[in-house]
């Protein structure tokens, strides 16, 4: 059974457990394939429009392939007012891209979320599922760093 | 089960085992003290256990030396050996490695004599650190399902609803509305199919309490679920969690499944003829689905944006049936009232908001936590005497509650005592329960387009009042941030602010300007000092600051030189350094390498020419 079938199969096929689908796919893909949407499409007898809109209204849905590290900086208010601007303006000028967006190298994706619910580490950076609380501006360099050698491997 | 082997071992060592700790490395610290105490030859006398959340976040990694309830904090790995050998070979407790409040105040060794952990009234949280959320048996133990017995064989639903109005409950999820009012409205709703929703989304940024109840005890929600499903006549659940909190979904589906094969989820629960089912609904990241009608549709497979209300849920919910919502923390009240009563939870807090509250004391606070404290309470007990004030001898400014939706109290309200009632009058609102704290350095203007910025982006779209003036809103934010706004923006700003309030369709909107009218509203020389003298007094807003070096007490340590990633400081060794101003991109790297012993590096506004 292809990857696609099997995640259908666990949804029963139910239209309403879309959001659900969406995530599976998300969860095997990174992101949402444009081929892989049409076939859920196809396969649900869903619009593939409908799809497409709930695809983009939840922010948890990316329609562009990520790097291959997902870097997310909090931006909820405890970690704002700890000063989350800061660190976040640090990492865009380091990695060199815009929130939301992918490093040349398709290294890094940089994300931002609002709380994680550990705000008691404010400001809190996630790397590849990590949390790293209490970052700092100069701490952050090294932090990428960190990853970034990792890219033989 | 686990209750009796615990008896055989002289102590136990507690390892909090929640988020935050864990993020802290509290799993690492738990392998070194089980390697120690083998070491030591001690693992016949002493058991490590995983905990759930202790609320004390900041701190970790925590551990508790019990039955003396020594509280052990920032436990480093270096410091396991000294502890083992001290306290638990030699029965010594480690002072250095204890609470102390103050430099000044001497260490606190059990937990109970803290001010973070002795002021609180845990009723929600009351197993708080004592059981272990991925055993049912553990939660049994504690009397757990049997206020669902009680439910089910000896009061009838009627009865339920009677107790639960009684006990003056209102929501916890941010309107307050009369908890056994809203069942009572579902249960008379004509229809024979009905559902159970739980609202596990907490789009409030700062907020964790669902998370961590969640979390920490699954079963406690689960229950109050079932025993809401009999008063109403439902035989279907949903909790819905938002996508970022994958932990408590894995614990949730652990606990639904130990509840299914004890039979207490299924058909003919408890053997009477009552069946119920539970399904977890994960959210997908969007902060308007907190919103009931919002949330239904998510449920449904549907983009997320509100409907207007009536038909409420409780008449048209999910698939157009009677839906009663409520939040977790509504949820997780309801064992307990069942329990022991609606009399002696009516009192508990004030004349109209009864029981507790868990808040989320996150911010420029010296104690970071989750707490939970009896509604009444002053907003200056829950800061200085749990709290323990404010870090780094700094001045408090104030406390942002009710996320989004709410809005800023100054030092002046500190006497508040904290309700639904009091909140709102100061211009916020309970919301559900994060408390951010603020200094001297958090700017007020800035905290006010922070959340504009969020509900903006967080609009659904739907109706244009709330779509366009938030956005309006944030470009008059923006500007004055900017040092370009002039002095009518302020009047502008309240003008939109109310117009939003009145004409916006869901609640998102109806107090989108909330933060903006209390920071105007008690904070207005701030933001006349952005207009009139383009300064930032918090020394916050980019566009209003510069980056100096004082050449008093700068020594020409390099340090800032190397650090700059823009090549904006020049100077030689040991002799004083200058930023340029026009290479500078005001990134504080300087500032935060500056050695303390020089405190050279400074920040001023308004801005250098
Ligand atoms: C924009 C918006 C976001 C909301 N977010 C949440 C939320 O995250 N959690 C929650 O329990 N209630 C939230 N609510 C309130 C719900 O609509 C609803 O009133 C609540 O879940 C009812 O439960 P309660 O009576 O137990 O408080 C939100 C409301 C609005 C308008
Ligand atoms: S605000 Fe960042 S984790 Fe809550």
């Amino acid at each position: 059974m292809s990857k696609i079938e099997k995640i259908l199969k666990d949804h029963h096929y139910k239209r309403s457990r879309i959001i659900q689908i969406l995530q599976h796919v998300q969860a095997e893909y990174k992101y949402l394939p444009k081929d892989i949407l049409e076939s859920v499409s196809q396969k649900l007898k869903m619009p593939l429009s409908t799809i497409y809109s709930i695809a983009t209204f939840y922010a948890a849905f990316s329609l562009t392939p990520r790097g291959k590290h997902l870097c997310t900086v909090c931006m909820g208010t405890a970690c704002h007012v700890r000063g989350a601007p800061d660190v976040l303006a640090r990492i865009e000028e380091k990695l060199g891209v815009e929130t939301g967006g992918t490093t040349d190298d398709k290294q890094f994706t940089l994300e931002t979320v609002n709380c994680l619910g550990a705000c008691a580490l404010a400001p809190i950076v996630v790397i590849d599922g990590t949390y790293h609380g209490q970052t700092t501006v100069n701490k952050v360099g090294g932090l990428l760093d960190k990853y970034h050698e990792k890219k033989g491997t | 089960m686990r209750k009796k082997a615990r008896k055989d071992f002289r102590l136990h060592l507690l390892v909090c085992a929640g988020t935050g700790c864990a993020a802290n490395g509290s799993f690492i610290i738990k392998d070194a003290l089980e390697k120690e105490i083998v070491k030591q030859g001690l693992e016949d006398e002493i058991a490590v256990i995983t905990t759930d959340c202790q609320g004390f976040c900041e701190r970790g990694p925590i551990v508790i030396v019990q039955p003396d309830g020594i509280f052990y904090h920032r436990i480093k790995k270096e410091d396991v050996p000294h502890l083992v050998e001290e306290h638990l070979f030699k029965g010594r407790p480690v002072k250095s490695m204890m609470f102390v409040p103050s430099p000044e105040e001497p260490a606190i060794p059990r937990l109970m004599d803290i001010g973070f952990f002795k002021h609180q009234r845990l009723i929600v949280l009351r197993h708080r650190g004592r059981l272990d959320p991925e055993n049912i048996e553990e939660y049994i133990g504690f009397e757990g399902y049997s206020s669902l017995e009680k439910a089910l064989t000896r009061m009838t639903p009627p009865e339920i609803i009677k107790e639960i109005k009684a006990s003056g409950l209102r929501g916890r999820g941010g309107a307050g509305f009369p908890t056994g009012v809203k069942w009572e409205l579902c249960r008379t709703s004509p229809g024979k199919k009905k559902y159970i929703v739980c609202n596990g989304d907490e789009g409030d940024p700062g907020a964790f309490m669902d998370r961590s109840v969640l979390e920490s005890d699954p079963h406690t929600v689960i229950e109050g679920m079932l025993i809401g499903a009999r008063a109403i006549g439902a035989h279907k659940g949903y909790i819905y969690v938002r996508s970022e909190y994958p932990l408590a979904v894995k614990k949730l589906l652990i606990a639904l499944r130990q509840a299914e094969e004890y039979g207490l989820l299924g058909e003919n629960i408890l053997g009477t003829n009552f069946s119920f089912t539970i399904d977890v609904v994960q959210g997908a990241g969007a902060f308007v689905c907190g919103e009931e009608t919002a949330l239904l549709a998510s449920i449904e497979g549907k983009v997320g944006r509100p409907r207007p209300r009536p038909p409420y849920p409780a008449e048209k919910g999910l698939w157009g049936r009677p839906t009663n919502i409520n939040n977790v923390e509504t949820w997780a009240n309801v064992p307990v009232i069942i329990a022991r009563g609606a009399l002696w939870f009516s009192s508990i807090g004030t004349k109209r908001s009864k029981g507790t509250k868990i808040f989320s004391l996150v911010g420029k606070i010296n104690n970071t936590g989750l707490v939970e404290v009896p509604m009444g309470i002053t907003l200056g007990q829950i800061i200085y005497d749990i709290g323990g004030g404010i870090p780094d001898g700094k001045e408090f400014k104030a406390v942002q509650t009710g996320g989004p939706s709410g809005g800023c109290i100054p030092r002046e309200l500190l006497d508040l005592p904290i309700d639904y009632e009091g909140l709102s009058k100061a211009g916020s609102m309970m919301g559900s329960g994060g408390m951010i704290v603020m200094d001297e350095d958090t700017c007020m203007v800035d905290v006010a387009r922070y959340f504009l910025n969020f509900t903006q982006e967080e609009s659904c779209g739907k109706c244009p009042s709330c779509r366009l003036g938030t956005k309006q809103m944030v470009h008059i934010l923006n500007r004055i941030c900017e040092g370009t706004g002039g002095e009518h923006d302020i009047a502008f700003l309240e003008e939109v602010g109310r117009s939003v309030k009145l004409a916006s369709l869901c609640g998102l909107g109806q107090t989108a300007s909330n933060p903006v009218l209390t920071t105007i509203k008690y904070f207005r020389e701030e933001y006349l000092a952005h207009i009139r003298e383009k300064r930032c007094p918090a020394l916050v807003c980019k566009s209003l600051i510069s980056y100096i070096i004082d050449p008093q007490t700068c020594s020409g340590c390099t340090v800032c030189a190397k650090n700059c990633p823009s090549a904006a400081i020049s100077g030689e060794a040991k002799k004083i350094h200058t930023i340029d101003q026009t290479k500078c991109t005001k990134c504080g790297i300087c500032l935060s390498v500056c050695p303390p012993k020089f405190k050279a590096v400074k920040k001023t506004s308004p801005a250098v020419q």
